[in-house]
């Protein structure tokens, strides 16, 4: 038999999260070095199953099945595509940062680090998951700890609050998708939740038309989309450091992954009818995320709005059903995955240590944590698009799906859209240049003067890692390129296209 | 050997990263080591193209030392470097310039070591821009070099200055400047990303040469408009993004602001070579891409082009901030550069052997005036920057009569100025002479306005020299300025010899420039 490694990734964090709670509370180190031991552990499975993924060969690879449920066609059944390989790897990264950024957290780290491993366990089911009701069982999983992760460790101003908003934001959506994904149970008439059998069900035109929308905006809650989106910001601002960055580094992306593999790749002929209208929203998305972005005076609001944009790109990429936009909106998730994680960490080490978050109450940075600025610096020019960065490379396969088709006029194709959405790339250089001009750079304020330190060594070693990776990926795109492009070839066979 | 020589081009390009890297890993505190080391690893680009230089074949059509390499396959956009006679020449500009703008940064004491860095990434970028044969990856060293000269005027930009924004708050001038550069670069280059996102789209490449062919053979209607619409607009998409990096007015209004703010040697690179690259854009892309629209709207072009030898001249002359003046006066320079352009776009598709000849005459100007305001722009430059370093003021009403404290310093900014200005044996004579001469038949009026223009022109460089060298002394400085010392010497005296040398005896490079101008543009 095959080394189960698929499972092996999913059950790590939540078999860790168990081990941790038999640690007594008050042995902070040891849970500590459990937890770190328990990320790597998790970071070096992905990292495996990423580059053994083969990529000549495409299709669903390290496949696992069993029966769970066999009276109602429910098996345990995951499986790896070039879709979500990199979004597995990203996991793991966003998981093992993580636990490095959050080695200050005092206040019950034995419980939180519990709950932090069964929301990456129920992050990792989903992206593997070939099962629709697998697919719900461990969303659901992921979304359950965040309340409890934002609600006792966030931040104290807002935390109930949004705790609150968010998981009922989540809990709706997924009902709403829920019924979308049983109504395709009953209709298919195969009897099965397998995802890879009903891709071959054949539901009719009108059925399709249908039912996409509650599946694909029950899913798409959690990526964020306009007018969706209000939940996001809130969450990510009241989330401790770690739970901002898998909220927004991972979990957004698990809504963008399911709209995906449940409402385009199953109904396809639905996402043809709807995403006219769609990429309209998403549209919205970039442009007016960006623009919120820029007006905003708290420094994690900022980054909150900024990836409300940065995923409508995703949204955007899925919306053009085409090659080349699919391409871009696959690395987009992964690209935006590791910088907005490392966004958010920065933001956390910052508040850390100057106890606010208002721009305008923060300057010169640079001085006390050099390399936070350079990492920062190097996210913010991802953020902006600039070549060299893997934020290129994922943005322009997205612009250049919109160009592509050629429409029998302007206005039937989305070259209109593609000039509009161009305008969020000036808003975002604006913005990000502004923050780092006004955190980073200038006199540091007398009030923090010998108040503010360097970070640690864990979390230079996080930020590096972090940028490191967008670099990496920027300069050579072969890296991830192929590996996605295998993805979106099994995406666009569904859709029926080349 | 033989590996240096087929990844030549490659290797000029990543040398500068290799150095950087070797920088990087420097220790902070020995100021001293990172800026020898810095200094020595530039000659190391500089060789390189020395090499190049030599062993380029100029009778040879198309591009030399190609390599193709694929970078990003579902698009289709490969790593392809290659260079033909008016890259080359760009090429040796950078990398000549690079190693005297990093010995002029010695005076820089603030943290050395990262300023080094970025001086090496922006030689990268601005090489990419000049080496890369796929549209993609051009407009990634595009943007790119954006980055470093962002930090250069922001960081280690004049330290005076304020400028008010909106709501009234005070920001520090180099701040103002660095956000207006990168913020005016950035949306100027949104036309151009979206029509290389359409090309690419509708040909299917990113190839340059492919595209010379695939693009222009373009018939039909794309997105339900007939294809000269569609490529009139893109025309429009790429003119403007390179007019703003020319400058060309009115899209100048950036080059002020950060030509002043920006410390010595990223003025000498901004005005050296960074202006370069819109010009080498125009002759890269916009005349063979779009023959038909260019020749259309040359006349539009030709126009700004005046406009702003014109306005460059006269804002130059009213300028009382030594550095204000001589970045004015790249907006004077640059225009003949994009009125030679305007001139040989115009000629597309004309038979008449005469008017081709015009036309290769006034490129060859374009090309070779490049090539001299590099030289003449970076000297002065960096002669405002030793005067600056000593007065700490820039203001020309409280210099006068230096000249007599500063004999060798004096001498040597009246024969940059005269450069700059056209004297005949000089090397601005030449190539203006060029596109004046060349221009002269297609756009009478226009070249006609633009020699009024030179006469604007010599009057803003006698009010400089004026100014700071002749009248009387102002009794403060006396005693308090030194002369030029010899590393400034050193920076300042190979420019003074290729300006010299190419007045005297231009062949040398022109015979390169020249083949390749009538091959590109079929002009012979």
């Amino acid at each position: 038999m095959q080394f189960p490694l698929l499972s092996f990734i999913v059950f790590t964090p939540m078999i860790a999260g168990m081990l941790i709670l038999l640690i007594p509370g008050e042995r902070k180190t040891e849970i500590r070095m459990a937890a770190l031991a328990a990320g790597a552990f998790a970071l070096a499975l992905s990292i495996w199953a990423y580059f053994a993924y083969d990529v000549t060969a495409g299709g669903y690879q390290f496949v696992e099945k069993y029966q769970w449920l066999p009276q109602l066609g429910i098996s345990y059944f995951v499986g790896l595509d070039g879709m979500n390989a990199p979004l597995v790897l990203l996991t793991g990264v966003v998981m093992f940062t993580g636990v490095l950024i959050s080695w200050g957290i005092d206040d019950r780290p034995r419980e939180f680090f519990a709950f932090l491993f069964i929301l990456a366990t129920g992050v990792f089911g989903v992206f593997v998951a070939l099962d629709l009701f697998m697919l719900f069982f461990f969303y659901e999983i992921a979304v359950f700890p965040m309340y409890l992760l934002i609600s006792i460790w966030g931040w104290k101003v807002t935390r109930e609050y949004a705790a609150m908003k968010l998981t009922l934001y989540l809990f709706i959506g997924s009902v709403v998708s829920l019924v979308g994904a049983l109504a395709m149970y009953y209709v298919s008439g195969l009897g099965t939740f397998d995802m890879v059998a009903m891709e071959q069900a054949n539901f009719s035109v009108d059925f399709q038309r249908l039912v996409f929308p509650f599946v694909f905006f029950g899913f798409a809650v959690l990526g964020g989309i306009f007018p969706f989106h209000n939940w996001s910001p809130d969450g990510h601002v009241a989330a401790p450091t770690a739970v901002s960055m898998f909220h927004a580094g991972v979990l957004m992306k698990l809504g963008a992954f399911a709209a995906l593999r449940v409402g385009i790749m199953l109904l396809p002929e639905g996402a043809k009818f709807h995403m006219p209208w769609i990429i309209v929203l998403t549209l919205v998305n970039v442009v007016y995320g960006a623009f919120i972005a820029s007006v905003q005076n708290d420094f994690k609001y900022v980054i909150g709005f900024s990836s409300v944009s940065h995923m409508g790109l995703v949204a955007m990429g899925f919306a053009t059903l085409n090659h080349n936009g699919m391409l871009g909106a696959g690395v987009q998730m992964f690209s935006h995955g590791v910088m907005t994680a490392l966004f958010f960490a920065v933001v956390g080490m910052i508040y850390d240590q100057a106890h606010t978050r208002e721009i305008p109450n923060l300057s010169g940075f640079r001085k006390v944590m050099p390399v936070v600025a350079i990492a920062f610096i190097v996210g913010g020019l991802v953020s902006m698009g600039m070549p060299g960065f893997s934020g290129f490379i994922a943005e322009f396969p997205i612009f250049m799906g919109l160009w592509n088709g050629q429409p029998s006029s302007l206005w039937n194709g989305y070259g209109w859209i593609a000039i509009i959405a161009a305008i969020s790339i000036v808003i975002t250089a604006s913005y990000i240049i502004r923050i780092v001009g006004k955190v980073f750079f200038g006199q540091l304020p007398a009030e923090f003067d010998g108040h503010v330190h360097d970070v640690n060594m864990l979390d230079k070693v996080a930020v590096v890692f972090l940028s490191a990776i967008m670099i990496v990926v920027g300069v050579y795109p072969q890296i991830i390129v192929p590996l996605v492009q295998s993805g979106v070839e099994n995406v666009m066979r569904l859709l029926g296209g080349a | 050997m033989d590996l240096i020589y087929n990844n030549l081009l490659t290797l000029i390009l990543f040398t500068p990263v290799l150095a950087a890297l070797i920088v990087m890993l420097l220790p902070h505190k020995q100021e001293n080591l990172v800026r020898w080391t810095a200094f020595v690893l530039s000659f190391i680009p500089l060789a390189l193209s020395l090499v190049l230089w030599f062993s380029f074949n100029p009778n040879q059509p198309g591009f030399q030392f190609e390599q193709q390499v694929i970078w990003y396959p579902p698009i289709n956009s490969s790593y392809h470097v290659g260079v033909d006679g008016i890259s080359l020449t760009m090429v040796l500009l950078t990398t000549l310039l690079t190693p005297l703008s990093i010995l002029a940064s010695f005076s820089i004491k603030d943290r050395v070591k990262t300023y080094m860095v970025l001086f090496f990434l922006l030689e990268m970028g601005m090489l990419g821009v000049f080496l890369m044969l796929d549209l993609l990856l051009f407009f990634v060293f595009w943007e790119f070099g954006l980055v470093p000269m962002f930090f250069l005027i922001n960081q280690w930009g004049s330290e005076k200055g304020e400028r008010e924004v909106w709501g009234g708050r005070k920001i520090p001038a180099r701040q103002y400047a660095s956000f207006k550069f990168m913020i005016y670069t950035m949306a100027g280059s949104l036309g151009l990303l979206l029509a290389i996102q359409m090309i690419g789209a509708v040909s299917g490449t990113f190839d340059i040469p492919v595209l010379y062919q695939t693009w222009n053979s373009l018939t039909g209607t794309l997105f339900g408009l007939p294809v000269n619409v569609v490529k009139s607009i893109a025309f429009w998409a790429f003119a403007i993004a390179f007019a703003i990096k020319v400058p060309v007015w009115p899209f100048h209004t950036w080059l002020p602001d950060a030509h002043t703010e920006a410390p010595t040697a990223g003025s000498m690179i901004l005005a050296g070579v960074l202006l370069k690259l819109g010009a080498y854009g125009f002759l890269r892309l916009v005349l063979p891409l779009y023959p038909a629209e260019a020749k259309y709207y040359a006349g539009a072009l030709g126009f700004l082009a005046v406009m702003a030898i014109i306005f460059g001249a006269l804002a130059s002359y009213g300028q009382d901030d030594f550095k204000r003046l001589v970045a004015y006066s790249s907006v004077n320079h640059m225009g003949f550069v994009v009125l030679g352009i305007a001139a040989a776009a115009f000629v597309y598709g004309v038979d008449d052997p005469a008017m081709k000849q015009s036309a290769n005459i006034a490129l060859n100007g374009a090309v070779l005036q490049m090539f001299n305001h590099g030289l003449s722009a970076a000297g002065m430059f960096f002669l405002v920057g030793v005067i600056y370093e000593r007065t700490h003021t820039r203001n020309l009403n409280e210099f006068g009569g230096l000249f007599p404290l500063l004999p060798v310093y004096g001498g040597i900014l009246i024969f940059t100025s005269m450069a700059s200005l056209g004297l005949p044996g000089l090397n601005g004579f030449i190539s203006e002479f060029l596109v004046v001469r060349g221009a002269w038949p297609i756009f009478t009026l226009y070249t006609a306005l633009a020699m009024i223009g030179l006469f604007f022109t010599g009057a803003y460089i006698l009010k400089g020299i004026k100014q700071v060298l002749h009248g009387p002394l102002n009794e403060h400085w006396a005693g308090h300025v030194s002369e030029i010392n010899a590393r400034e010497l050193f920076v300042i005296v190979p420019l003074m010899v290729l300006i010299l040398l190419i007045g005297v005896w231009p062949n040398w490079i022109l015979s390169v420039i020249n083949k390749a101008v009538a091959m590109v543009f079929n002009l012979v």
